[in-house]
């Protein structure tokens, strides 16, 4: 069977749709058009809205850990009515304070910025982008959201057991996660956590395939690969880094499960536990690390490349210009997503690693600044001299392009094994990944959010919140993670439960208050941003252009609110590439003009 | 149809077809196929780390020596059998599929057919051959006394051998052994477990005509994929625990 046939069969059942479109509600039960929904807007919306619970969730367990780190000595007795056992006398357990930096970072890493941020975008923009019905198979990704449903479950489900949720860390490094005996979050939290990742794994898997297949083989007449928008080229990477690096994340979930169960040694050997010698030989936790990191850092780049691609997307539409340099944008992105699976060595330059070894990876390590460097020259020779409209959308792709540059120039510092040495493990690394990964990609959602939402939704939201929203929380990501770097150079480490006990760190009591406190800020300023969200979806002012942007890619040719299918005729032909903006005169020319007799080339 | 490819053969990536001339649904199985060997490479990659680590191994010829019904010493004769099963039936499945391009449905369900009992074949045998290691009974010097072990995840009685009481007799081996063999091969039992139920659903479909209506058998290509694959990661297990 062929592609042809295949829409050809879509099509069929797309003017069903079309033609009964008032009517339709008869057709379908609210089951099947909101909970099992097949249409790729629909999953989209169910990724997005789960990820942002979850966000609301990682987020308030940053807050409450961030009230340990920068009030040390106080007791907060509302915490004991919230975590009963967990904060005895409003005083946060300190085997709780470490399944909850734990969770804040698997949530945020996995569920929200891998499962809501990818799995928002690529399910909404790809069939619209590249002008399909649906997904290659719409079955497969219905599948795929249920089964991070299932694995959000099961995760949430461990944050209420006696014993507490996984608690080593979101990189479960063993022997400490292997021995149930080593701490009260390794017994069933830990085996949830790698039941949990395991669901998830598959709906990567799954969405991955998907997003690749419908990327090549589903695109409308006419839309050649270097027609594509750049949010589709930075999908296509980010799918096949998924595709390629979550099975070895797999590989090491089964074999922790065997060292966990079945008395294996693949990561444990020589272990005396409360005195008791442990009959494990043999075994290597390097490995481990080894395994996770393959997965690891190209999953850093899973969350990053989306937000860069909305953020290329944005920039270009809100500036009125075309993208500068569209082939130096994809071939960086190829080059990332290429040398992004030969660097996860730097997570492990003080862990053992043979330090000859190490040197490879350092230079590999610092290339990556190379593809890096490009986008962000090409971003901001976007902006230059652009008719810059400053929506709330724009914001946050320029406030990404800020937080990426910050975060990235630490990178080349981290990357050099021999400053390694004295920033691994410290503040310094947490303000690294948080500036050019947690709050970059973040920006990125929003901006992808801010811009989309009128075609997920058919409104807008409102202005002066979404401005609001975004002047606190670029504003507050700069005074949390900024002084962060200062603490970490002065060997200040991460995941401790209290700095008071060490004279020297005594000096950064005021800052950590500070700290906690914008973070406390911050995160009621993201209520904001969700509150704005669901009210616009149901009161927010109607859209009533298709085009509102302004914008020459296809999702703004379907009708203000698309129905399954998205086109209610033929799909309509592309013939030029998506970033004809301010050309021969004219503010933009969409996709599908045919390129007049006159028109210059780019 | 056929004019509609004709027509645009010339712009391979232009859109508005499949680049590669297939269906979206091969396309993903190939990139399925293409992850999957990634986790099986993980392990692979992870055993052959530990294993050149350590500086004893084990010796095949004395570890796989067993057949049925049999108590002559053949090394590797059994899992070169169990092999040859395997591959065999990769070859009934490449008749399958042919039988499927002719529409030849009788054909079809005698090759499928045949598959399924080759892959039962295997799962068999090697739930025989596990079993045999697990309850054997090998003398092993532990702290100074002889006991008797089975191979399993956490006992090797495979180690090197040392005088003891004027007969040589083999010390504890190293348990990663165990640890790796009974978990990678179980990864690819679990996968020929899989290809059989697929391949069961293959059959049932096909006898009950959804193929014929359909009026292809590209499901069956596509679980042929799968079942190739299976048998390809097989070769470089076998190379990898029995060989080398
Ligand atoms: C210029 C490019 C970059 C370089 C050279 C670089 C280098 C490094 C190095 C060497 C470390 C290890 C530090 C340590 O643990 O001691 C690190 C940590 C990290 N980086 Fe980057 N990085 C770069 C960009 C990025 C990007 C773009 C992301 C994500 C989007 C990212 C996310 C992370 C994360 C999450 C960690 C910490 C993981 C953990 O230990 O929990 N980095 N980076
Ligand atoms: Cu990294």
């Amino acid at each position: 069977m062929n592609n042809e046939e295949v829409s050809h069969e879509q099509s069929l059942v797309v003017h069903d749709l079309g033609h009964a479109a008032h009517v339709h509600h008869h057709k379908q039960s609210f089951i099947t058009k909101y909970i099992f929904s097949q249409d790729h807007k629909i999953i989209s919306r169910q990724f997005l809205i789960t990820g942002i619970i979850w966000a609301l969730i990682g987020g308030l367990f940053s807050v409450i850990f961030r009230l340990q780190l920068g009030y040390p000595d106080s007791t907060f007795p509302f915490l004991q009515d919230l975590l009963g056992h967990w904060a005895p006398g409003g005083k946060l357990d300190p085997e709780f304070y470490y399944a909850l930096v734990t969770m804040h970072g698997t949530i945020l890493v996995f569920f929200v910025l891998t499962a809501g941020l990818s799995g928002t975008f690529a399910n909404f923009l790809i069939p619209l982008q590249v002008g399909a019905r649906d997904m290659a198979s719409p079955f497969l990704n219905m599948l795929s959201y249920w089964f991070f449903f299932s694995a959000s479950i099961v995760m949430f489900c461990s944050l209420f057991l006696q014993t507490g949720p996984a608690s080593g860390g979101w990189t479960i490094y063993p022997p400490l996660s292997a021995l149930g005996d080593a701490m009260s979050g390794s017994k069933t939290g830990m085996d949830m956590w790698l039941a949990s990742m395991g669901l998830f794994i598959i709906s990567q898997l799954l969405a991955g395939l998907n997003y690749i297949t419908t990327i090549l083989n589903m695109r409308t007449k006419g839309m050649s690969m270097t027609r594509l928008p750049l949010t589709i080229w930075s999908l296509f990477f980010t799918a096949v880094l998924g595709v390629l690096s979550f099975p070895v994340l797999l590989s090491a979930v089964v074999l922790l499960l065997f060292d966990r169960h079945l008395g294996t040694s693949f990561f444990l050997s020589d272990i005396v536990i409360g005195g008791k010698i442990l009959p494990n030989e043999g075994g290597s936790p390097i490995l481990f690390q080894h395994l996770f990191w393959f997965l690891g850092h190209p999953e850093v780049y899973i969350i990053a490349l989306p937000a860069m691609g909305i953020t290329s997307e944005v920039i270009s539409v809100n500036s009125r210009k075309p993208i500068f340099g569209y082939m130096a944008m994809v071939g960086s992105f190829f080059a990332i997503a290429a040398l992004s699976f030969m660097v996860w060595a730097h997570h492990m330059f003080v862990t053992g690693l043979n330090p000859f070894l190490g040197s490879f990876f350092v230079l590999l390590t610092l290339l990556i600044a190379v593809p890096s460097a490009i986008k962000v020259f090409n971003w901001l020779t976007t902006l230059w001299k652009g008719s810059i409209r400053f929506t709330p959308g724009m914001l946050f792709a320029i406030g990404f392009v800020s937080l990426f540059i910050s975060g990235g120039l630490t990178g080349i510092w981290l990357g050099n094994s021999s400053l390694d040495i004295h920033l691994h493990d410290t503040y310094f690394v947490v303000a690294h990944f948080h500036l050019v990964m947690g709050v970059a990609s973040m920006f990125g959602m929003f901006a992808g959010v801010y811009h989309w939402f009128p075609k997920m939704f058919g409104r807008y939201m409102n202005n002066t919140l979404s401005y609001i929203h975004f002047w606190i929380t670029i504003a507050g990501a700069y005074c949390i993670f900024w002084p962060m770097h200062y603490e970490g150079l002065a060997g200040m480490p991460r995941r401790y439960y209290d700095f008071s006990n060490w004279e020297s760190f005594k000096m950064f009591g005021g800052l950590n208050e500070f700290i906690s406190v914008v973070a406390l800020i911050v995160f009621a300023t993201q209520l904001l941003f969700i509150f704005n969200f669901f009210y616009s979806i149901f009161k927010g002012r109607k859209v009533t252009t298709p085009n509102p942007w302004g914008a020459t890619t296809l999702e703004w040719t379907t009708p203000i609110r698309p129905g399954h299918g998205n086109w209610i005729s033929e799909i309509p032909e592309v013939y030029r590439w998506p970033y004809d903006y301010g050309k021969d005169g004219r503010d933009f020319i969409p996709q599908t003009e045919p390129v007049g007799e006159n028109e210059n080339r780019h | 149809m056929e004019t509609a490819l004709a027509r645009t053969k010339t712009h391979l990536w232009g859109g508005g077809r499949s680049p590669f001339n297939v269906s979206y649904g091969k396309l993903m199985m190939w990139y399925f196929l293409m992850s999957d060997s990634f986790t099986f490479g993980a392990f692979l990659i992870s055993y052959g780390s530990i294993r050149f680590s350590l500086n004893y191994w084990v010796n095949h010829n004395y570890v796989f020596n067993e057949f049925p019904f049999t108590e002559a010493n053949l090394p590797l004769a059994f899992v070169s059998l169990m092999t040859f099963i395997l591959i065999f039936s990769s070859v009934t499945m490449v008749l399958a599929v042919h039988e499927g391009h002719k529409m030849n449905k009788k054909g079809v369900e005698k090759w499928l057919a045949l598959t399924i009992l080759g892959g039962l074949c295997f799962l068999g045998s090697q739930a025989w051959e596990w079993t045999g290691l697990i309850t054997g009974h090998h003398k092993v010097l532990v702290d100074g006394a002889i006991q008797y072990w089975g191979t399993t995840v956490s006992h090797n009685p495979w180690g090197p051998k040392v005088l003891f009481h004027g007969e040589m007799v083999a010390t504890p081996g190293p348990v990663a052994f165990g640890g790796y063999f009974f978990g990678i091969t179980g990864f690819h039992g679990f996968h020929v477990f899989t290809g059989v139920i697929i391949n069961s659903i293959m059959l049932t479909k096909t006898r009950l005509g959804h193929f014929e209506k359909r009026g292809h058998y590209e499901m069956i290509e596509k679980a042929g994929l799968y079942w190739h694959f299976v048998d390809l990661v097989w070769v470089f297990v076998f190379l990898c625990f029995y060989l080398i």
